[in-house]
């Protein structure tokens, strides 16, 4: 079980967050039926560093964008997303 | 004294005795029946690793199968059963099967049983009954198991000598410290090997640790290295079988911890030769194990087969215990163990053992190239050592080949542990290779694997280590081939003509040793296995008695039972009185949300597939949403309160997806949007009030005439503010009332008290269940299974023809229009009743082309009804079907019909 270091809580078990996606296959509202496909179901699967969204469910509930590497679970990054965090 | 049975004999131990010493104590030899071949066999280590010695320990639900009788402490009363075995232990006529072994060879079982189903059902049954170890308790177990979370400093695991001074390093230099030993005392090698470091060493040391604010658990092993150096650990608080003192039988610790210092040791290697897995051989180490720790000595003339110098302690060890050194047969040239002062052949390689089925006779070998035989009872053999690099490797790390131990040894992690000790530095051995017969040369004891099967699969095509595992059944016993792994890697490193490294390793996973369901399930076993959500409503209903459903976390009332009804006919009763009458429910379980602000009608128009931003203010309508494939998910009714201001509501079981789902595309896809939406499900109960006289009982309730169809209004009941949603799912005219969930009991007894005076009656979900079939409405998680589109349930004419909603270009792709697909149909029955979850078929035999989603039947006139999914069900309706289910031996025919079987005009909604 990972150590997942929300942005608003500090590290916390991975059991509090839920996994959403990855960034790459979030489907922006506009778009076309075959961009929105590919997206959804010919993902990439990167043996290395991806960024992934995740929600600390059990916690603060915010989503995050968590930078791990997909073979060591090696996380470099977790930054706050949503309207707080707009520029 | 402690007494203990074993196959239902009484015997008697000594304290700090595992169950295979006291066995041994008592003069058992034969203690179980291999797994295959149901040859005899004895105790061969002293360890966790013990592949033969598996007993049932305890009784009832108690019963633990497949228990190493060197991994369990006797204590009195102790109950032990040997396993794979009939009618009994000494006479097995499983045992046959040995003399037909080379019938069982490697990839018997996919050689001889490839065929028809049919052939396999019937031999499956025989080998079911012939193969297999203990049987699993058929009893609830009574005991408990906890769960614990820890974090340290550092975390050690293992206490011999190494790990004990790096446990009292760390504590004395301020770390917080947990060590772990799996043994019930303290000192792993020490306790066999005792002249350097002795008890007081180990008593002082331990002593230390505490007193730095260390913790110590034993009888605990660390059993998962999982992600970010967490360590699950499985502490054993009571034995086996045995009842614990405070009702917790195990615990499964979760550390986090800073740094990880595994001290594991190794564990010694057997040697393969003919029937190496008689009685009577055991493994060096452990022979000294029984002799010093527990004053057992299992022979009186022992032969050893040795490698290396480590086995000429143990012949130190049984010649100080009073037992005759027959032969040293040492693999390396002389003048290797030439002091001992022991009998030493040199260039000795065992060849074979005779003996019967409880004991050894005499051992042979190959001595300098010429086979001598010497009587023994006792054989003692050291292959090597293998260190324990199991969490190492869980920990994701790698390995080295140390050509002097022939042994893999722990490199590097990318997790923050380190090796120290035996297993960071085996004892060097010398290499040596089998020269006995491969028949009957057991690598892997537990699930019966010679060298001869290992020849085999070679021989067969199977190069990969990973294939030889699988076709062999090599290492997959529930030892995991602690002791097999390293014969097996060697003889095929030998076939392939490479060296050991190159053959490559197989994976290690979790756990290291067996770990019981119970322990994994914790305080969430039995009752607990999710959690309860409680109605606010909860003790209104409790006083009634219902019949209780559990939907979601909750559990809501099924019907209410008057006068010693049954289900069926209390909830028929219910749902007459809302088709003539009126009744009322408990819909407090839907999911609501309350989305306000500027942007609230487009927000709701990506989450909706409908329209919103029509609404006039204090107008509602059903709604639905799809996933981005364009499928439905879920749906509601979306409720226009206020200028910017909406209630969402959609389905019970789909509460928190939809929670999810509303948070992902607020805050990821629309953060700019200018909206709240806030889940509201538990701030609100709701209870509906459905049936012809249910404007009446409402308007008496708010003193004012109650809202039309799909229209809502604020209004007062009992003197608390409510929220009215005239909406309807029965199919009758119906009012839901919300209400704050703490101000829920009296508005509920209000309602409650004016219903009951016009003769109306509470009703179930049962009963909503009839109102809804028999009116056509869709419940998601049935009709709506996540594989039906808008057309498909014949809502595409509500989609937003402006588009922009969430699944709209999913929903696009030309093949979700195409004929073929499966729609949405009702069905009635021509006789009898219409099985729910049947297949339709258009004849017997014939393939299916949809199923019966729910079924219920007219609740005035009767006759069975039912909804469902038919291909192309659109274009046909009046076609008789059958809805069968093979499974529970019911049909109907059934005639199709559109998907409604009341009121299909609406003219009960209007007043």
């Amino acid at each position: 079980m990972m150590l997942i270091p929300c942005p608003h809580c500090g590290p916390r078990a991975q059991s509090e967050f839920i996994y959403e996606r990855t960034v790459d296959s979030v489907v922006p509202l506009d778009a076309p039926s075959q961009e929105a496909m590919t997206k959804l179901f010919t993902r990439n699967n990167p043996r290395g560093v991806d960024d992934e969204i995740w929600r600390h469910t059990y916690g603060c509930r915010a989503w995050m964008i968590l930078t791990r590497h997909r073979v060591t679970n090696e996380i470099s990054g977790c930054r706050a997303i949503g309207p707080e965090a707009l520029p | 004294m402690i007494t203990f049975s074993f196959d239902g004999k009484a015997y008697t131990a000594q304290e700090g005795d595992t169950l295979a010493a006291a066995l041994l104590r008592n003069g058992i030899g034969l203690v179980g029946r291999s797994f295959k071949y149901h040859r005899p066999r004895g105790i061969m280590t002293a360890g966790v690793e013990e592949p033969n010695a598996l007993v049932t320990v305890g009784e009832g639900g108690r019963a633990e199968p497949n228990t190493r009788a060197t991994d369990v402490f006797v204590y009195d009363g102790l109950v032990a059963r040997s396993q794979n075995r009939w009618p009994n232990l000494s006479f097995d006529v499983g045992s046959v099967l040995g003399l037909a072994a080379p019938a069982l060879s490697a990839g018997f079982y996919y050689k001889t049983f490839f065929g028809s189903a049919k052939k396999w059902m019937f031999y499956e049954y025989f080998i079911r009954k012939a193969a297999g170890l203990g049987n699993a308790p058929t009893q609830a177990d009574p005991d408990r198991f906890s769960h614990r979370a820890a974090f340290c400093d550092v975390l050690v695991v293992g206490a011999g000598p190494a790990g004990l001074q790096a446990a009292l390093d760390a504590a004395e230099a301020g770390k917080r410290v947990i060590l772990v030993e799996q043994d019930n005392i303290l000192g792993a090698s020490l306790i066999r090997d005792p002249q350097e470091l002795d008890a007081a060493w180990i008593e002082a040391t331990a002593a230390r640790i505490r007193g730095a604010g260390g913790r110590i658990l034993t009888r605990t092993t660390a059993s998962g290295y999982w992600e970010h150096d967490l360590v699950t650990l499985t502490q054993r608080l009571s034995e086996p079988g045995q009842t614990p003192a405070n009702g917790v039988a195990q615990r499964l610790w979760h550390v986090r911890a800073g740094q990880v210092i595994l001290a594991n040791g190794s564990i010694e290697r057997p040697m393969a030769f003919a029937h190496n897995d008689r009685p009577g051989v055991m493994l060096s180490q452990a022979l000294r194990s029984y002799v010093r720790r527990f004053g057992v000595v299992p022979g009186k003339r022992l032969v050893i087969a040795t490698n290396n110098d480590d086995a000429y302690k143990t012949a130190q060890a049984l010649k100080d215990a009073g037992a005759q050194i027959v032969a040293i047969l040492d693999a390396r040239p002389a003048p290797a163990g030439a002091n001992s002062g022991h009998r030493v052949y040199n260039d000795a390689v065992p060849l074979s053992t005779k003996g019967a089925r409880h004991c050894l006779k005499s051992v042979s070998a190959l001595v300098d190239g010429k086979t001598m035989e010497w009587d023994a009872d006792l054989l003692a053999v050291s292959g090597g050592f293998t260190p324990v690099v199991h969490l190492h490797m869980q920990a994701g790390g790698t390995l080295d080949w140390n050509e002097d131990a022939q042994a893999f040894i722990p490199a590097s992690s990318r997790q923050n542990v380190t090796t120290i000790g035996g297993a960071a530095d085996p004892q060097p051995i010398f290499k040596m290779v089998p020269v006995s017969s491969p028949n009957k040369s057991f690598i892997d004891f537990q699930n019966d694997v010679t060298l001869a099967d290992v020849d085999l699969a070679w021989a067969e095509g199977y190069r990969s280590v990973e294939h030889l595992k699988r076709y062999t059944t090599l290492g997959m016993a529930t030892d995991q081939g602690k002791l097999s792994n390293m014969a097996a890697l060697g003889r095929l490193a030998e076939k392939q003509g490479v060296a050991i490294p190159e053959a490559g390793l197989t994976t290690f996973r979790p756990p290291y040793t067996p770990v019981t369901m119970g322990l994994i399930a914790g305080a969430g076993a039995k009752d607990a296995g999710a959690h309860v959500r409680r109605l606010a409503l909860y003790d209104l209903h409790a006083a009634k008695n219902p019949i209780w459903q559990p939907l979601g976390y909750w559990f809501r009332p099924r019907a209410y039972p008057i006068n010693g009804e049954s289900l069926a006919q209390a909830a028929l009763r219910e749902a007459k009185a809302v088709r003539n009458n009126v009744g009322m429910t408990d819909v407090s379980t839907l999911a609501k949300f309350e989305v306000s602000g500027p942007d609230a009608a487009a927000f709701l128009e990506i989450i909706c597939a409908t329209t919103v931003s029509q609404l006039a203010v204090g107008r509602g309508r059903y709604t639905f949403m799809l996933r981005e494939d364009g499928f439905v998910f879920d749906d509601g009714t979306v409720w226009r309160l206020d200028e910017n201001r909406y209630l969402l509501t959609s389905s019970t079981g789909g509460a928190d997806r939809m929670a999810t789902h509303i948070s992902y595309v607020r805050q990821y896809l629309c953060p700019h949007l200018r909206v709240s939406a806030v889940n509201v499900q538990e701030h609100y109960a709701g209870i509906a009030i459905a049936g012809p006289t249910a404007k009446a009982v409402l308007a008496t309730l708010i003193g004012e005439e109650p809202p039309r169809h799909m229209s809502t209004v604020p209004a007062v009941i009992a003197g608390i503010p409510v929220i009215i949603l005239a909406a309807s799912y029965s199919g009758e005219r119906a009012f839901e009332i919300y209400i704050t969930a703490s101000d829920a009991a009296t508005v509920w007894a209000a309602c409650e008290g004016q219903v009951m005076k016009v003769g109306g009656a509470l009703y179930g979900l049962e009963a909503m269940e009839f109102l809804r079939i028999e009116k056509g409405h869709l419940v998601v998680g049935g009709e709506v299974d996540g594989r039906m589109t808008p057309h498909d349930l014949a809502l595409d004419k509500m989609l937003n023809k402006a588009g922009g909603y969430i699944g709209a270009s999913g929903l696009a792709r030309p093949a979700l229009s195409e004929a073929g697909r499966r729609q949405l149909v009702g069905l009635e029955a021509l006789e009898g009743d219409i099985p729910e979850g049947s297949m339709l078929i258009p004849s017997e035999g014939a393939s299916p082309q949809g199923h019966v989603s729910a079924a219920a039947f007219r609740i005035i006139e009767g006759g069975s009804v039912a909804l469902g999914q038919l291909v192309d069900g659109f274009s046909r309706h009046g076609e008789i079907l059958i809805a069968s289910s093979p499974t529970r031996g019911q049909k109907a025919r059934v005639r199709v019909v559109a998907p409604h079987f009341y009121d299909s005009a609406g003219e009960r909604y209007r007043d």
